[in-house]
């Protein structure tokens, strides 16, 4: 999608082929995006006990690097930290030291100073985690937690983790994506995992100027009419309207919108009646869906969230293991050397 | 080469070992929990020998492994499950083989993590000696000492089966 994530793997991956950073769905194989979803499983099992917490993280600390505003995703990412025992240090940036003409280097050498241990971020700018990972000590992994239109990863695995969770496979599904696809950083990154873990239809659900250029590029098929669209499927991830994202005149008007995109019950209606609903949040009600259906009995948006902390949590511990697996063999190897 | 071991027998002595132990406790109606893989098949048919009636436990003990900063974590982790209240229950975890002991500090720290147990009763099947913490159990089917080119495998869970091996060069 973007030049420099080609080949984004020596970046991401220890020459084990564990995870170190996870910025990007792109090159992780079937394989390890199922290893992900296995460990949120085990996860979610820790969010149901008494004592919530497991000690993976303990006496790391983790910084929720923040360039962009974000409740859900932030408050999400903060309680996985805790309950893997880290500290978290949580950095509104907009709000903060940039705000005052300190560079992003700048920052970074302060956070590092601090020793922390894992940079969780997001940034308005596509390719910013990437940037930060090839530019930060090696030792800190970095997370991405949304950069620009590039890649949601974390998200799209939760939504991964919901549809198995409810369709005990992902061979033979039929799923759509409906609306603003062009903005979406979300529905990049949902794509490729569904792709990579063997969905049978990718549908994308837009008016023509809410899709990007050559989006069939990415492995999915293109239908303007939302009721066909809809016919047989399993899942349907509706998306919401960015408007703070919206330049120019790129819709008639939002009641338009919904008339055409928005999912009704009457439009749901139209899919396998076992189809759940999805949404990555937050919804507006009336505007990309209403409200019977995001509150109706085939919606699983609650889930999403409790399954955003477990898969926070996989992610977080496979890159901090992936990260200090690396040092120590680095130190073994070291120690060999000066033996021999 | 390898050679067998006879499970029947160490499943004799554990069996006979934990009737000892729970009469001399008093401990009316324990809950077995076994940690994963090995312990679950031996916390299966000890649980059927013994007559308990209550589903078993399963612990699966990566997320507190002491290892974990050096070797990252086990990407095959599965989620535990104890289908019962722990919280004043008299435990008895199993394992087939102790050694460090390393295994077993894991398991109570997780187990705490559910609840405060009455008591905890550490049953293994084979102790292999070679303890790195102070840890023992209370009851074993047999020690044994291996020298440093055996190791030993415990394949099931039907039929169980114990071979130790030559190690792999």
């Amino acid at each position: 999608m973007t030049a420099n994530a080609a080949s984004p793997n020596h970046l991401q991956l220890t020459r084990d082929g564990q995870l170190r950073h996870f910025l990007t769905l792109d090159g992780l194989n079937r394989e390890l995006l199922t290893d992900i979803l296995d460990t949120a499983d085990s996860f979610i099992e820790v969010g149901e006990r008494s004592i919530k917490k497991v000690p993976l993280l303990r006496g790391r600390t983790v910084v929720n690097l923040f360039f962009e505003a974000s409740t859900r995703t932030r408050s999400t990412f903060e309680l996985a930290a805790k309950r893997l025992s880290a500290d978290v240090l949580n950095l509104d940036i907009n709000t903060s030291a940039t705000s005052k003409g300190e560079s992003l280097s700048d920052t970074l050498l302060n956070l590092e100073a601090m020793a922390s241990d894992m940079f969780v971020v997001r940034h308005a700018q596509s390719g910013a985690p990437h940037f930060i990972a090839e530019s930060v000590t090696p030792g800190v992994a970095i997370i991405n937690a949304g950069d620009g239109r590039h890649a949601h990863p974390t998200q799209a695995m939760l939504d991964m983790l919901t549809i198995r969770q409810h369709k005990g496979r992902f061979e033979g599904l039929k799923v759509a994506i409906v609306g603003d696809i062009l903005h979406s950083r979300v529905a990049r990154s949902q794509i490729r995992a569904l792709n990579e873990l063997g969905a049978e239809q990718i549908r994308v659900i837009a008016p023509g100027t809410l899709l990007p250029k050559d989006v069939e590029s990415l492995g999915c098929t293109v239908e303007y009419d939302m009721a066909k669209g809809m016919k047989d499927l399993d899942v349907v991830i509706m998306l919401r309207l960015q408007k703070e994202r919206m330049e120019g005149a790129l819709l008639p008007s939002e009641r338009e919108f919904y008339r055409l995109y928005g999912l009704s019950q009457e439009k749901l209606a139209l899919a396998h009646p076992e189809c759940i609903v999805m949404h990555p949040g937050p919804i507006n009600r009336g505007v990309e869906i209403e409200s019977s259906v995001a509150d109706g009995p085939q919606s699983v948006i609650l889930n999403q969230v409790t399954n955003g902390i477990a898969i926070r949590m996989a992610v977080m511990s496979m890159a901090m293991g992936g990260q200090m697996a690396e040092r120590q063999q680095k130190l073994n190897e070291m120690n060999e050397r000066g033996l021999a | 080469m390898s050679a067998l071991l006879d499970v029947d027998q160490l499943l004799d002595k554990l069996e006979a070992g934990l009737r000892n132990l729970l009469e001399e406790r008093g401990i009316k109606s324990p809950v077995l929990i076994g940690i994963r893989t090995g312990g679950v098949w031996v916390a299966d048919i000890i649980g059927k020998r013994l007559g308990i009636e209550e589903p078993f436990g399963e612990l699966d003990i990566s997320f507190y492994r002491d290892d974990f900063s050096r070797i990252g974590l086990n990407p095959k982790v599965t989620p535990s499950s104890l289908p019962f209240d722990t919280e004043d229950r008299d435990i008895i975890l199993i394992d087939d083989v102790i050694m460090s002991g390393r295994t077993i500090r894991a398991a109570m720290n997780e187990l705490f993590d559910y609840g405060r147990p009455a008591s905890i009763i550490l049953a293994t099947l084979i102790d292999l000696g070679a303890r790195e913490l102070p840890i023992q159990p209370d009851v074993a089917g047999q020690s044994l000492t291996l020298d440093a080119t055996q190791r030993i495998k415990l394949r099931g869970p039907d039929p169980l089966r114990i071979e130790i091996q030559a190690a792999e060069q």
